[in-house]
């Protein structure tokens, strides 16, 4: 086979690609602040009193747990126009993407907040913290502290999803190489590329919030 | 202008879920072997051997599955082989299944107690023989609980394959939405099909969870 692979276009490309990585990069966090937000009155939620509101909680996480994102994110921008909801496709995305992570995060916030010893509630409401200080102070930090880890597993396995997004045209990394191939007729190595872009994201994204989230605990997080 | 009732779309539906079910077994049956094969290297005692395990499982875990599509759809006519959407479909899900299980797997062998290597040896049995009749049974029994959970997933990325065009049940919701513009009852079937395939396993790894925990 004569092919012989061609970096070239690549000089012309970097302000597309970086403007794409961007855009993934804006994405994920601020699906990452609004789910873990999310999932904490999810969580606490799941734990209510009324049985209506646990089961509706579990209902929520296990059905966006056994579909596909692809399906959830045309449904919402497919679907929810005909409800006379315009969205934006960012919009959209943010939201299914939010939707997504929030039902995988309520699980694992709610196994931090299992996992804290009753005792330790018991000690700060003896102390006369009041009872939303005692969750915040008290109990929030020692939880964050067991589920870190899967946390930020969570958050890098949602910046690799996120890659589907372009398919509803919103301009993030996976568009952006979508847009060069079809300029340079390099398929591969645009691919190629914005793969590598994405392994060094997901390293340095699992690097950042480790080292983030060691000095957040060891400073007594709030 | 063809009309679609209620039930042409369910029926098209359900006779696309047959490539899901299909890929998805495939995918998982082809990654298991590899995967097998994956963690041999992984727990190999060859110390290049494990880190060549180490980077394809980082590989396929650090990319998105999307971007591996695109890379074999691509990529492979360039190396002279005709390929088309199923070949790319089941290659790349087949190369992904086989990181993760190797990485589950991995995970059981290695919260094996070294004695059990002991005393495969102390009774005479080499390194195959030992990893054959005793080490991967019980890796794979304690890690049957993520394996059935990472099954799930599998179900759930073939949905990606219809982006390289490869028909199965979210492509074909594509064009059947196209049809009839009617995307609440075409994406909630869609999703309700998955749901189905899905939730079984998922209780199904729920139990084998709560077994595992009594057991202990």
């Amino acid at each position: 086979m004569g092919y012989a692979l061609d970096f070239g276009w690549l000089t012309g490309a970097v302000g597309m690609i970086a403007s794409g990585a961007a855009m993934t990069i804006f994405l994920i966090a601020v699906t990452s602040v609004l789910g873990v937000i999310l999932s904490i009155f999810g969580a606490a939620a799941k734990r209510s009193r009324y049985p209506i509101v646990r089961k509706a909680i579990a209902a929520y996480v296990e059905l966006v747990r056994n579909t596909p994102f692809l399906v959830q994110l045309f449904f919402i921008f497919f679907g929810l126009p005909r409800l006379g909801i315009r969205l934006d496709p960012v919009v959209a995305a943010m939201l299914a993407m939010t939707l997504n992570m929030t039902a995988y995060t309520t699980e694992i916030v709610g196994a931090g907040l299992d996992a804290v010893p009753k005792g330790q509630r018991e000690a700060a409401a003896a102390l006369g913290l009041q009872p939303w200080l005692v969750f915040v102070k008290i109990v929030l930090p020692q939880a964050l502290k067991v589920i870190f880890a899967a946390l930020t597993s969570q958050i890098v396995i949602m910046m690799l999803e996120s890659a589907v997004v372009s398919q509803i045209a919103v301009r993030e990394l996976t568009y952006e190489a979508d847009m060069l191939q079809a300029r340079t007729f390099r398929a591969f190595e645009t691919y190629f590329v914005v793969t590598m872009v994405y392994l060094v994201m997901s390293i340095g994204l699992r690097r950042l919030l480790f080292a983030a989230g060691r000095r957040a605990i060891a400073g007594g997080m709030a | 202008m063809i009309e679609f009732t209620f039930w042409d779309i369910l029926r098209n539906l359900l006779l696309a879920a047959r490539w899901t079910i299909l890929l998805s077994i495939v995918a998982f049956v082809g990654g298991s072997i590899a995967g097998v094969a994956i963690l041999l290297l992984r727990i190999s005692k060859r110390r290049w051997l494990r880190r060549a395990a180490e980077y394809y499982i980082g590989l396929f875990q650090g990319t998105p599955l999307l971007m591996q599509l695109f890379l074999l759809f691509f990529g492979l006519p360039l190396l002279g082989f005709r390929i088309e959407a199923w070949t790319a479909a089941v290659l790349g899900l087949t190369l992904c299944a086989s990181a993760f299980l190797a990485e589950i797997w991995r995970g059981g062998v290695q919260s094996l107690p070294s004695g059990q290597w002991d005393a495969g040896s102390s009774l005479g049995l080499h390194y195959v023989a030992q990893l054959r009749l005793i080490i991967l049974p019980q890796a794979f029994a304690i890690t049957r609980a993520p394996t059935v959970g990472f099954l799930v997933q599998l179900i759930k990325s073939t949905a990606l394959t219809s982006i390289i065009g490869f028909e199965e049940l979210v492509r074909t919701s594509n064009a059947i939405n196209n049809a009839t513009f009617e995307p609440f009852t075409v994406y909630g079937l869609v999703a309700l099909i998955y749901f189905v395939l899905c939730y079984p396993l998922t209780r199904y790894t729920k139990i084998l969870e709560l077994r595992a925990a009594t057991h202990r």
